[in-house]
């Protein structure tokens, strides 16, 4: 799901949103300029925020962090609030495209279990810049009947037996994580002898693979035509309530977590009012209807406790064990080089 | 003046998403991250999965071209001597599909050859050998025939059904034999039209990553696919742009050969 556009495309958008924005009238209190991923929000939530708070939000949405990016590093629009993938977070850090969080604005904080806020510090070394919003991992999604005993390692991936069952996901950093892991090193290795190997081992899976996708994984672990598929765990949740053959699993030897959370960039001008907009989605109440509407899990555990439906919560796709979340690590941005090296073994494992 | 200036929308137009995109290319082609002069983005094709890549895309689109045009060729011929291709019912019908998205077509035949999709299942059903040629280079041959089949035919039907009767009678009075007439009368006269279709079928099959993407499960890669993620998965859009430079060279290549043949009469599209 890495997508890019010319940065002159972006500030051409940017400018037209820009000049949008302009036009509206603010309310009461002010406005606040929200940036989110498509599909990542409950709409009735901005509602209700702008009634309870006489805020009025001008609220656009992006498909991909890469897409976000120029806009908020050229400044070509002024967004208050965006809501990146922590691996952004960290390059925009790095940029230092954001604002330091003031926490007294944001005290529904509290709800959020501090173990995320462990997470954060991978990234944000203070914790100072982000609030969790929703999270997942990366595993594996296999179909009971499918396989001779239940999956739990990264080993699957490798076993003869599933020649042409296997799917994998289609770009350079999460197809090289599973590979990673499995010769023990870290899913953020930038060491070429490291990689080297990771290649060579999925070069020997590849006449394995049936298919290489990642927007495909889902309809054909639903379609039953495949035994064994690398997936985020959202994915697989909607994959299993159609598809009761299917079970989700976070391989032993750890996986890939991702963290979006909220942040504030340089290019704010209602800082207040955006750590408002934050400090709301904080709330149990607030949480929890975006929760069912999405689907995502989310870090926020006041609003975890106010679920009742039994089989939700026992949705280990969703909510997995403290230990699942313990072995699993976070993408960091590595830089250009460092990603060109994974584009380019990528590119030769292919060609082979 | 009153004509020249009808023409400057379409300046415009040229100029802001031709010319300009264009200049886009060539400089992040002809330069590095810094933004200074480098010629290693085009020697980028010379590395071992680049070159493999290319040379992949160049045989596939051969192939592909070659069947288009065996099969295309009888079917203008025989359309155009029929009542019923004069009437355009046939060649309508040629069309038809392409009022549909073709990247939805595509999708189609990979439900259609899928392993357990519908002609798997009908060969198992059969008794016959289980029919496994999604994802694999014959797949995406097949996908660039039925994707870029009507581009050939039309021009090849237009040219031949332009061509006039008389020349093709004076040809039989004089004794020749169907076939000589078809061999030293038809074919020369309908050369345009061959060379027409066979750019218009080859090029976009050199360039494209969408049909391998889809028939050839992401495990083929074709130049296109090269130039995509490096635009899309990566991160080097200099090295996407140096690429796709050279990938020019060769359509520029192919052009310059039809234009020689060609005279005009086979464009119909």
């Amino acid at each position: 799901m890495k997508k890019k556009i010319l940065p002159v495309c972006g500030c051409l958008l940017a400018a037209t949103i820009f000049t949008g924005c302009g036009g509206s009238s603010a309310g009461e209190n002010g406005e606040v300029n929200v940036y989110n991923w498509g599909e990542y929000i409950d709409e009735d939530v901005i509602g209700m925020f702008e009634e309870e708070t006489g805020i009025k939000v001008n609220y656009k949405t992006y498909d991909t962090n890469e897409d976000m990016y120029p806009i908020i590093a050229n400044g070509a629009a002024d967004w208050d609030v965006v809501c990146p993938s922590e691996y952004m977070i960290q390059k925009m850090l790095d940029n230092d495209l954001l604002l330091e969080l003031d926490y007294e604005n944001i005290p529904n904080i509290s709800n959020i279990d501090p173990a995320y806020t462990e997470t954060v510090k991978g990234f944000d070394p203070d914790a100072s810049h982000a609030v969790p919003y929703l999270w997942g991992t990366v595993g594996i999604l296999y179909n009971k009947t499918m396989v001779e005993e239940p999956i739990t390692s990264w080993n699957c991936l490798w076993d003869e037996t599933y020649a042409d069952n296997i799917v994998m996901m289609n770009n350079p950093r999460d197809v090289f994580a599973p590979a990673l892991i499995s010769c023990g090193y870290s899913l953020n290795s930038t060491d070429d002898a490291e990689l080297q190997e990771a290649a060579a081992l999925l070069t020997e899976q590849k006449p394995l693979v049936l298919k290489y996708t990642t927007d495909e994984v889902r309809d054909m672990m639903i379609g039953e035509k495949a035994a064994i598929g690398v997936i985020y765990s959202g994915e697989a949740t909607i994959c299993k309530q159609e598809n009761e053959n299917l079970q989700y699993v976070v391989p032993e030897e750890g996986s890939n977590v991702w963290l979006d959370c909220w942040v504030i960039p340089t290019t704010c001008k209602n800082k207040e009012n955006a750590e408002k907009w934050i400090d709301f989605l904080c709330r149990p109440d607030i949480a929890l209807k975006n929760f069912e509407y999405i689907y995502y899990s989310i870090p926020n555990s006041a609003a975890i406790e106010l679920i009742e439906d039994e089989e939700t919560l026992n949705n280990e796709a969703l909510f997995p064990g403290n230990d699942v979340l313990s072995r699993c690590e976070t993408f960091h941005y590595l830089g250009e080089e460092a990603e060109e090296k994974y584009n380019e073994l990528w590119k030769q494992v292919l060609s082979e | 003046m009153y004509r020249k200036s009808l023409s400057y929308p379409y300046l415009l137009w040229a100029a802001a998403f031709i010319i300009i995109p264009l200049l886009f290319i060539v400089y992040y082609g002809l330069t590095d991250r810094t933004g200074a002069f480098t010629l290693e983005n085009l020697a980028a094709i010379a590395t071992a999965e680049h070159s493999k890549a290319l040379f992949l895309s160049l045989g596939l689109s051969f192939l592909s071209t070659a069947i288009c045009l065996l099969l295309a060729y009888p079917l203008a011929l025989i359309l155009s001597g029929s009542r019923l291709g004069r009437s355009g019912f046939v060649i309508f019908l040629f069309i038809l599909p392409m009022w549909m998205n073709f990247l939805l077509r595509t999708l189609a035949w990979v439900v259609l050859l899928d392993t357990n999709g519908v002609l798997d299942s009908l060969f198992k059903l059969m008794g016959l050998p289980r029919f496994k040629i999604i994802n694999t280079p014959a797949a995406i041959v097949f996908g660039m025939v039925y994707d870029f089949l009507p581009f050939m035919i039309l021009p090849i039907y237009n040219v031949i059904s332009k061509i006039d009767k008389n020349v093709v009678n004076a040809a039989r009075d004089l004794g020749a034999s169907s076939f000589q007439t078809l061999y030293k009368i038809i074919f020369p006269l309908s050369l345009p039209g061959v060379i027409s279709g066979i750019t218009m079928v080859f090029i976009p099959s050199l360039t494209t990553f969408v049909i391998s993407t889809l028939l050839g499960g992401g495990k083929i890669l074709l130049i296109g696919n090269v130039i995509e993620q490096e635009f899309m998965k990566g991160t080097s859009w200099h090295v996407g742009s140096g690429l796709s430079l050279v990938l020019m060279l060769f359509i520029i290549g192919s052009m310059v050969l039809s234009s020689k043949y060609d005279n005009g009469e086979g464009n119909v599209l």
